[in-house]
């Protein structure tokens, strides 16, 4: 048993009375307890939130927004809702999550007509979102493959890194985005897939890449899948965007099938966060591709096995709301027209920042906002030009130079592109020079 | 109250077969077929035999290390063995199995109406509609949940007026439900309480070893449930809390004990609060059934506020599962008291810290609706009377129940204790073999450990049990 060094008195004294004021105590049970960093991400919509600007701007966080920059609630999640209110059942989920929406789920991501689905042999537990499906997994790995290490792109969403560590996990990056050209640096990835030990287990993002908005084309997965083989590594897919990259569902989930077609055992952590407008519910899937039905079935105790002292089950609203619209011909077909107007919405505004910043007068490259696909566009803006940005003009962004496309509209695009023009003045300046 | 079975066919098609206590016709999903061998080949003790199959041999561990395949076809997780089934949703499927007219689900832990049937409560499905007419957005919550809520949740558990809220010495985050909640408080105490053991009753809810396991936390037990009185053992309990290390941090129920359904008197609370004053330990108060227990929130708070009034520091998980039948929304939310304003913040922002690997936020629509509950006078009055209907219908099959065993019973055995318990559960003093002739014979469906869940019993089948339950006590040893 670990010595424990002695608390010094607790705050009050039982002797004192019921509403005594408080008495700070330096050497209490919270010493060691210090103020933690704001989120970088999440953080930054704090900060937002607190300015009172008029012509303020969040760009930060990934949430979609309107042309009139306001949030939206599908057409087909508002029916849905309709559908299922008044429902007479409340009660505990299975620790799996609901079977329905779980099939549903995988069905989007692997195909209707996936081989891996009529074989029953994938393990599918509905999850907390992509971050909860993330967790699952790493909490999976360290139980299952102790030994295991798990190899991260360089640059991802900052949580990943959260999530491997707190799972206890050790962690790689492999290379990823090359800043000079702005896209993917495919030899460095290659290179560093090779590297890696034999049966590696790595986290890929399956499209609209975050942060960056860089995504390997067909033939490069093709590669990538290839050489996966080769080395037999493990691929997890977080598929945050499905659908909300390009427009297209099973476009946006092809690297995923191009493993699937290969033969790789693959998992897959599926968000409906942003192509469903789902954000607050929380609703996502984990998948494990296994060898047969007895192993999917084991693989999927398992991971209830690690949600059940996490949270037990997972809440019921946003499954019911996924499962209404995929299990509905007529809400199906709606969800597909809504998501592939945000994405074109997305497209559209990146043709506009470009063309603004041209516009102001910007003799920098700024192809990579229309080569980019999804969310995020990675500026290139480095922490000092984020903070110009930040503090002169009240643009609210991560200081990777990551901005939400999302958070664009028709009416401050050109406030956008002017304020971007002026924090890399120099810099264009040193390019001129 | 008579509870409205209509239930629209999406929500139906939605939700497919669901393993929960209820019975209800569902439509049978591939995975439940592919489970049932796997289900027989865990079977649940009271089952008479194990069928044949093809999955009899899976070897029953809870944890495996694999070896690395090195071949391409062959899984990473080949050696990935079944994991047991849970002990309670074991009940509910064996239940669900049995055919005989007189089956008696006591397993379930969810509420049921007189007429057996689930209970969404009338003023959440007036929240539920308000939310849907203002067609508000579903946009992130922050990490640490609605704030709405969390005021909500402090004040209802601490008193609105409790100096410590008007002090700010609270930290409230929005956890998922009381699971998320307690494991949210213990990977607090793991990051910043190393060492430190927490010290649960014999016995608790299972899930309390999972999370403290899963958490890396290290435990320990002390007595509490005496099988002679089938009462508490209260100076076994006193003794064992004295006998941990000073600093120790001790998980108690707030209120209606899970599993025996004992609670301490206030007399023995406050000789609790002396021991953890003396010893420096810090208590962590689970709170499952606030208002649920007697049918009063601010009474099934009494334990809470108690130690919090003399100045001690303290963790308090709470569920909204039970007391406003939100079950499957997981709402419910992480309290901790502390000495001051800063620390409070501290704290919080650790918490948070804790929680955005696990899940970025919580889910929206529960907090939502207790919010919306609690904030409007109306709809926190209409709550007030659903859960004291619901608290009485227990005491009232409790009182049932009693009766029932006190005439049948030519002894004089004394079955005060289940007018004594208090909550969803009680505590027979039946045992494993007691608890299986309850299933064999009687078709009463419970767990092993003599836990009956009076919130699967009716006034109609009280009679009946009593009959079983003297049946096991006395013919079987």
């Amino acid at each position: 048993m670990a010595a424990l060094a002695r608390r010094s008195r607790r705050f009050m004294s039982s002797s004192s009375s019921s509403s005594a004021a408080a008495v700070a105590s330096s050497g209490s049970w919270w010493k060691d307890v210090q103020p933690a960093a704001r989120d970088p991400i999440l953080g930054v919509t704090e900060a937002f939130l607190a300015d009172t600007h008029p012509s303020k701007m969040n760009v930060g966080v990934g949430a979609y927004r309107t042309d009139e920059g306001k949030p939206l609630v599908l057409e087909c999640v508002r029916q849905a809702e309709r559908h299922i209110a008044g429902s007479n059942f409340m009660e505990y989920l299975p620790m799996g999550g609901s079977v329905v929406f779980n099939d549903h789920s995988m069905k989007l991501a692997y195909g209707e007509e996936a081989s891996v689905l009529a074989d029953k042999r994938v393990a599918g537990i509905q999850a907390l979102s992509g971050t909860g499906a993330c967790r699952l997994f790493a909490d999976f790995q360290r139980r299952f493959k102790p030994e295991s290490h798990i190899f991260i792109p360089v640059p991802t969403w900052a949580n990943h890194h959260n999530i491997w560590r707190d799972a206890h996990v050790p962690q790689h990056t492999f290379r990823y985005y090359d800043p000079v050209t702005k896209g993917l640096d495919f030899a460095g990835l290659m290179e560093d897939v090779k590297r890696a030990p034999e049966a590696s287990v790595f986290l890929l993002h399956a499209c609209a890449h975050n942060p960056t908005g860089v995504d390997p084309s067909p033939e490069q997965w093709k590669e990538i899948s290839a050489l996966f083989k080769e080395k037999n590594h493990f691929a997890l897919f977080d598929m945050a965007y499905q659908g909300f990259a390009s427009g297209d569902t099973n476009r946006d989930a092809q690297a995923i099938r191009i493993f699937l077609d290969d033969g790789h055992q693959v998992a897959c952590a599926q968000s409906f966060a942003k192509n469903m407008g789902l954000y607050g519910q929380r609703v996502g899937c984990l998948s494990v591709v296994c060898d047969d039905t007895q192993q999917a079935v084991a693989v999927k105790s398992q991971l209830q096995q690690i949600a059940r002292p996490m949270y037990s089950n997972p809440p019921l609203h946003g499954a019911l709301i996924v499962s209404t619209i995929l299990g509905d011909p007529d809400l199906k077909a709606l969800w597909h027209t809504e998501v592939k107007g945000m994405a074109d919405r997305i497209i559209t505004m990146r043709e506009l920042l470009k063309k603004n910043l041209v516009e102001a007068g910007s003799h920098l490259n700024w192809q990579h906002i229309t080569d980019q696909i999804g969310m995020f566009c990675f500026s290139g803006l480095n922490p000092e030009q984020v903070d110009r940005l930040t503090s002169q003009f009240h643009i609210y962004l991560t200081r990777n130079g990551r901005i939400s496309m999302a958070g664009i509209n028709s009416n401050n695009v050109e406030y956008l592109a002017n304020a971007i023009h002026e924090v890399t003045r120099e810099e264009e300046a040193e390019k001129a020079a | 109250m008579a509870a409205m079975m209509a239930s629209t066919a999406a929500t139906t098609a939605a939700l497919g077969c669901v393993a929960s206590g209820q019975e209800v016709g569902r439509q049978v999903c591939t995975t439940q077929k592919m489970y049932n061998g796997l289900r027989v080949a865990t079977a649940f003790p009271g089952q008479k035999k194990i069928e044949e199959s093809a999955f009899a041999s899976i070897k029953i561990r809870s944890k495996a290390t694999v070896t690395m395949a090195v071949a391409t076809d062959v899984s990473r997780f080949e050696g990935v063995s079944m994991a047991p089934a849970d002990p309670i949703l074991g009940v509910s499927e064996a239940f669900k199995r049995d055919n005989s007219d007189m089956k008696l689900n006591l397993g379930v832990g969810a509420y049921r109406t007189e007429e057996l049937q689930p209970y969404v409560l009338e003023v959440v499905k007036k929240a539920e509609k308000k939310m849907l007419e203002a067609g508000e957005n579903k946009e992130y919550l922050p990490i640490e949940g609605l704030a709405a809520f969390n005021k909500a949740t402090a004040e209802l558990l601490l008193g609105a007026d409790n100096p410590v809220i008007k002090q700010q010495r609270v930290a409230t985050v929005q956890g998922l439900s009381g699971t998320g909640s307690l494991r949210l408080g213990a990977a607090f105490i793991q990051r910043y309480f190393p060492g430190v053991k927490v010290l649960i009753s014999s016995p608790t809810w299972g899930n309390h070893k999972n999370i403290l396991n899963d958490a890396g936390v290290p435990w320990s037990e002390y007595r509490y449930f005496d099988p002679k009185t089938v009462g508490l053992d209260f100076e076994g309990m006193i003794a064992d809390i004295k006998d941990a290390p000073n600093g120790s941090i001790i998980l108690l129920h707030g209120c209606a004990h899970n599993p025996t359904g004992i609670d301490p008197t206030p007399e023995q609370w406050e000789k609790i609060a002396d021991v953890c004053e003396e010893k420096d330990h810090m208590p962590f108060f689970d709170v499952a059934y606030q208002g649920f227990a007697s049918g009063s929130l601010d009474d099934d708070a009494s334990s809470v506020r108690r130690f919090v009034a003399r100045g001690i520091e303290l963790f308090v998980a709470q569920s909204y599962s039970k007391n406003l039948g939100l079950y499957a929304e997981r709402i419910g939310a992480i309290n901790v008291v502390v000495s001051s304003p800063e620390v409070a913040t501290k704290v919080k922002s650790q918490l948070k810290r804790l929680a955005r690997p696990m899940y970025s936020n919580p889910p929206v629509h529960g907090a939502r609706i207790v919010a919306n509950v609690v904030g409007d006078p109306t709809m926190f009055d209409e709550w007030r009377a659903e859960m004291q209907a619901m608290a009485g219908r227990i005491k009232t099959v409790r009182q049932r129940l009693y009766d029932e065993l006190s005439t049948k019973d030519k002894s004089s055995k004394d079955w005060s204790f289940v007018l004594k318990q208090i909550g969803m559960f009680s505590f027979t003093g039946l045992n494993k073999a007691q608890s299986d002739n309850m299933t064999d014979k009687w078709h009463v469906y419970m767990t092993k450990d003599g836990r009956i869940s009076l919130a699967g019993l009716n006034l109609a089948k009280c009679a009946f049990l009593a009959d079983a339950i003297i049946d096991s006590f006395y013919n079987v040893q």
